[in-house]
């Protein structure tokens, strides 16, 4: 067992795995964003998304499938779930503002592998177009991805082509919409008002550098 | 003394007799050894509200389930779903008959008692198959296929190792048998008697493995495997019939354990003692009895501890391991018999 | 194709999935139910079998029977409220379901916690996984019918849940992590009675090595069941015990840096080369022992000061996104945070170890006896609400 890299060789190991990611896919990253001794993103186009799986896994050693999530980034029309049911619903910014590594859509697919000898990951992201809602599956490449793209399926109504099964993780099979999707509400705060509308405390007041000793 | 008695006081006589005999191991095993033994295993302390130590704990179950609703799936077989528990309990009861308690205490005295009771002894897989079928439950009738298959497997070693004590006693009397082991010798020395369980020390134990199996108790408990099948065969019975089943269960722990203390232990005789006084009739019950738990702390004892086996496993045991041994004892002990 | 052709595909292909495991008694094969309601799945797992015998031809589990929505709900809440909510995703490990996801926090504050206070998290995690892992060691044995251990490992338990009690307040849901450190320091005498508590738990680990571990029944039951090889268990996905068990050297706690105090002691990493169910369960009974180990150390060095930084009153998360993930007692659980400056989260994946462990269920379970199927779950060790979240 090797011993446990420097943060130093990690950042080493992430710059060399972004270079080959350039070699091999080339025109196909749109945009990266490094965090030294934290994290790696590297967004790559849609089609390109299964080539991308295909080259960690087979050429890059990203033998360990992390996980496979939707995002979606459209700020919530109900806000916090802390409106007033008598009041007009106050002004809120629409504005969709992609985080890490840009894009241009209001939905990615967000997927994280790993690579268990040289102890590096990669967090990949990918736009999903607005019209088609479609993504190349990854199931072909990563057997377990299955059961996320199902989840990413029922819970923001991404499609992914290629997949053997897909259809329903969690909900029964003729649920309506998208459950994480922002502007599908939580049903929780609609059927009953957030309590703390009629019962505000005010705030305390928002001392910086105040040690919490509570 | 002996008693003169009219027909009908000695029958029902007889017909208390045998279901204090069916009944009390039956209930002393469930406490001592379901209740408590298990209980202090395992840490704990059992059930210890009802009556002085949890010991009323039984008889407040037997009220439980005699106040349960009659419960039916809505599929099942009436008949055979009734009458499945009867018979389970009906064969535990009937092995009693050649059960000896005492020189002249005893309900028949046949000259095929050994046969009689290893034919009865089959007779509760009847009653697990039913149970299975008329259930109407999938579970079920997988724990009833599982029993039936099992239960037929450990009858063959069941059967061989007793082959061995007959050999040995040259009948097949229950009474006899007694008598042969209380006054019976070992090469010589008459103090303690001949019990098989010296001679026949690996037809006991085959029996008493024959007999965990027969019984369903872990690790044999297939049939009955809790995690998988909820109790299999009896998952759809409740109130009187799964009572009935229960009892049945213990009543057989009983029967059986009876069966091996009298072919191996030496029934109601005691060593060093004569075995025709007329007190012997009083006192060998209570020896039978405390023969009786003896085999029971060992058959429960394996239970508590031993996780189960799987079922191809448990046939594998049965075929490949258990016949081979008691028909290798059969041969030793013939050619010793005819040797000496 | 264009969204409503797949939605209809997607339909009707459920409807068809649906269909089929309805049937109720086909003439080849029997379709089976395990759970939802079964004393051997550890909470509302279903699982679809058809049967051709006594072997399994095919098999499904159908979770969700616990999904309660923790990714929508946690989109309403402010961060210390977060907190309580993911307590309760592993509820039997639970102290380690805090740890990530106040990691994450705290890599995009930038603020790291004090040294007493990362020692103490450090201790707490590894008291869950020894109360979390020595229930599963002691319930796989129940599955198996020796039911004399589990009332052991409950008892055993017992020792670490009151030492989690009196540290925290809270024996299943401690809740006791918070931003920037923790709650409180610890109790007066908690260390040695940490360390009486330590050893009784490696007597527990030594006496279930002998009960269950030694017993011919179990090897028989558990070995060479459920073989999974080293590469499909890379694919799913699959951690913690479970890829150890197949050979996998990883351990999240040894590979990568984070701001706990797992680098300060002395520790082993167990593996298994076999892969069958017997190899997965024995990894659980090691790290059992090896978690008391650090336990002791920890406890030993634990360095004095205070055990918050200064963090304000209101929590607001600086905009940015952060992946933490730690080896919790089921296997890999992280959270991907991501914030947009507020109070509250805009979105946390919550990356569960069970779902990713049991997905691999319908591929190991081809083929096996139904007895089988009992163990293999029981060595892949789920807790229900890490599958369902």
């Amino acid at each position: 067992m090797s011993p446990l890299p420097s943060s130093a060789e990690v950042d080493d190991r992430r710059a060399e795995l972004l270079a080959r990611l350039h070699d091999e896919l080339g025109e196909a990253v749109e945009g990266t964003h490094e965090l030294a001794g934290k994290d790696l993103w590297v967004r790559v186009r849609t089609d390109a998304w299964r080539e991308a799986a295909e080259v960690a896994e087979g050429r890059l050693g990203m033998t360990y499938f992390c996980y496979l999530a939707g995002l979606d980034w459209m700020p919530s029309p109900f806000g916090k779930g802390e409106d007033d049911p008598t009041q007009p619903p106050p002004e809120r910014s629409t504005e969709i503002v992609q985080g890490y590594a840009g894009g241009s859509t209001r939905f990615q697919v967000l997927a994280r592998v790993h690579d268990v000898q040289r102890m590096v990951g990669l967090t990949l992201k990918t736009d999903v177009p607005d019209d088609t809602m479609a993504v190349p599956s990854w199931v072909p490449v990563y057997a377990g991805a299955n059961w996320h793209e199902r989840e990413a399926w029922e819970m923001f109504g991404i499609s992914f082509v290629g997949h053997p099964d897909l259809r329903n993780l969690y909900l029964p099979t003729d649920f309506e919409g998208h459950p994480l999707r922002k502007d599908f509400p939580l049903l929780a705060r609609i059927v009953k008002p957030w309590p703390g509308i009629v019962d505000v405390e005010p705030m305390p007041a928002d001392l910086d550098g105040e040690g919490g000793d509570e | 003394m002996t008693l003169a008695l009219a027909y009908w006081q000695e029958s029902i006589l007889r017909v208390l007799g045998v279901t204090v005999a069916v009944l009390l191991p039956a209930g002393t095993f469930v406490y001592v050894f379901l209740f408590k033994l298990m209980s202090f295993m395992q840490s704990r302390l059992g059930p210890m509200e009802a009556g002085p130590y949890g010991s009323m704990q039984l008889l407040a179950e037997v009220g439980k389930f005699l106040q349960k609703e009659d419960i039916f799936p809505e599929k099942a077989d009436r008949a055979l779903f009734r009458l499945a528990p009867y018979v389970v309990v009906a064969s535990a009861f009937l092995v009693y008959v050649v059960v000896p308690f005492g020189p002249d205490a005893l309900f028949a005295d046949l000259d095929t008692g050994v046969f009689l009771v290893l034919a009865l002894s089959s007779v509760s897989v009847l009653g697990v198959l039913m149970a299975g079928w008329a259930s109407a439950n999938k579970y079920s009738l997988m724990g009833g296929l599982r029993a039936a298959g099992q239960l037929i497997a450990y009858e063959l070693p069941m059967v061989l190792a007793v082959v061995g004590v007959v050999i040995q006693a040259e009948t097949l009397n229950m009474q006899q048998i007694v008598l042969t082991q209380n006054d019976g010798e070992i090469f010589g020395w008459g103090g303690l008697g001949n019990p098989f369980v010296l001679t026949q020390f690996v037809g006991f134990v085959v029996f008493l493995v024959a007999t965990q199996a027969e019984l369903t108790q872990p690790p044999f408990d297939m049939p009955v495997a809790e995690s998988e099948l909820v109790t299999g065969y009896m998952t759809e019975y409740s109130g009187l019939r799964f009572l009935l089943f229960f009892i049945g269960e213990f009543a057989t722990a009983g029967a059986f354990a009876a069966i091996a203390a009298t072919l191996f232990l030496g029934g109601w005789g005691i060593p060093f003692f004569p075995s025709d006084a007329d007190w012997m009739n009083l006192v060998g019950p209570l020896v039978l009895f405390s023969k009786i738990m003896f085999v029971a702390l060992l058959i429960f004892w394996f239970r508590f501890t031993y996780p189960r086996l799987r079922e191809d496993q448990l046939q594998q045991f049965a075929w490949k391991y258990l016949i081979p041994i008691a028909l290798a004892n059969i041969v030793v002990t013939g050619i010793l018999k005819v040797a000496f | 194709m264009s969204v409503i052709d797949r939605r209809e595909l997607s339909a009707l292909a459920a409807r068809a999935a649906d269909a089929r495991v309805n049937v109720e008694l086909e003439t080849e094969g029997m379709t089976l139910n395990i759970g939802p309601q079964h004393p051997a799945t550890h909470g509302t797992l279903r699982i679809i079998v058809r049967l051709d015998g006594e072997q399994v031809v095919w098999a499904e589990p159908v979770c969700g029977y616990m999904h309660r929505g923790y990714e929508k709900l946690v989109e309403v809440r402010s961060y210390p409220q977060v907190n309580t909510l993911i307590n309760r995703i592993d509820w039997l490990g639970s102290f380690a379901n805090e740890v990530p996801f106040i990691l994450a926090c705290e890599q995009l504050m930038e603020i790291e916690a004090p040294p007493r206070a990362q020692y103490i998290r450090t201790i707490l995690f590894e008291l869950s996984r020894i109360s979390n892992v020595s229930l599963g060691l002691g319930d796989a044995a129940l599955q198996l019918g020796a039911q004399t251990a589990a009332f052991y490992a409950f008892r055993d338990r017992e020792y670490v849940l009151n030492l989690v009690e009196a540290a925290t307040g809270g024996r299943f849901h401690p809740n006791f992590d918070r931003i920037g450190g923790l709650k409180d320091d610890l109790p007066k005498g908690w260390i040695d009675e940490t360390k009486v508590a330590m050893r009784k738990v490696r007597d527990y680990c030594d006496e279930i090595e002998t009960l269950v571990f030694g017993n011919e029944i179990f090897e028989a039951r558990t070995r060479g069941i459920g073989v999974i090889p080293r590469e499909v268990a890379l694919q799913y996905g699959l951690s913690g015990a479970n890829l150890r068990g197949s050979g996998v050297d990883w351990d999240l706690r040894r590979d990568q840096k984070l701001p706990m105090a797992w680098d300060k002691c002395d520790w082993k990493v167990w593996t298994h080369p076999d892969g069958d169910s017997f190899s997965r369960l024995w990894v659980r009974l090691k790290e059992t022992y090896e978690a008391t180990l650090i336990v002791d150390q920890l406890c030993e060095s634990l360095p004095s000061g205070p055990v918050m930084a200064k963090v304000p009153r209101i929590i607001k998360v600086p905009e940015g996104e952060a992946w933490i993930s730690t080896e919790n007692p089921l296997g890999e659980m992280g959270y991907y945070v991501v914030s947009k400056g507020d109070t509250g989260p805009f979105r946390v994946k919550i990356r569960s170890a069970s779902f990713n462990n049991i997905s691999v269920v319908p591929w190991v379970l081809r083929g096996v006896y139904v007895p089988d199927v009992i163990t293999i779950l029981a060595s892949l060790y789920f807790i229900l609400g890490d599958i369902d979240r």
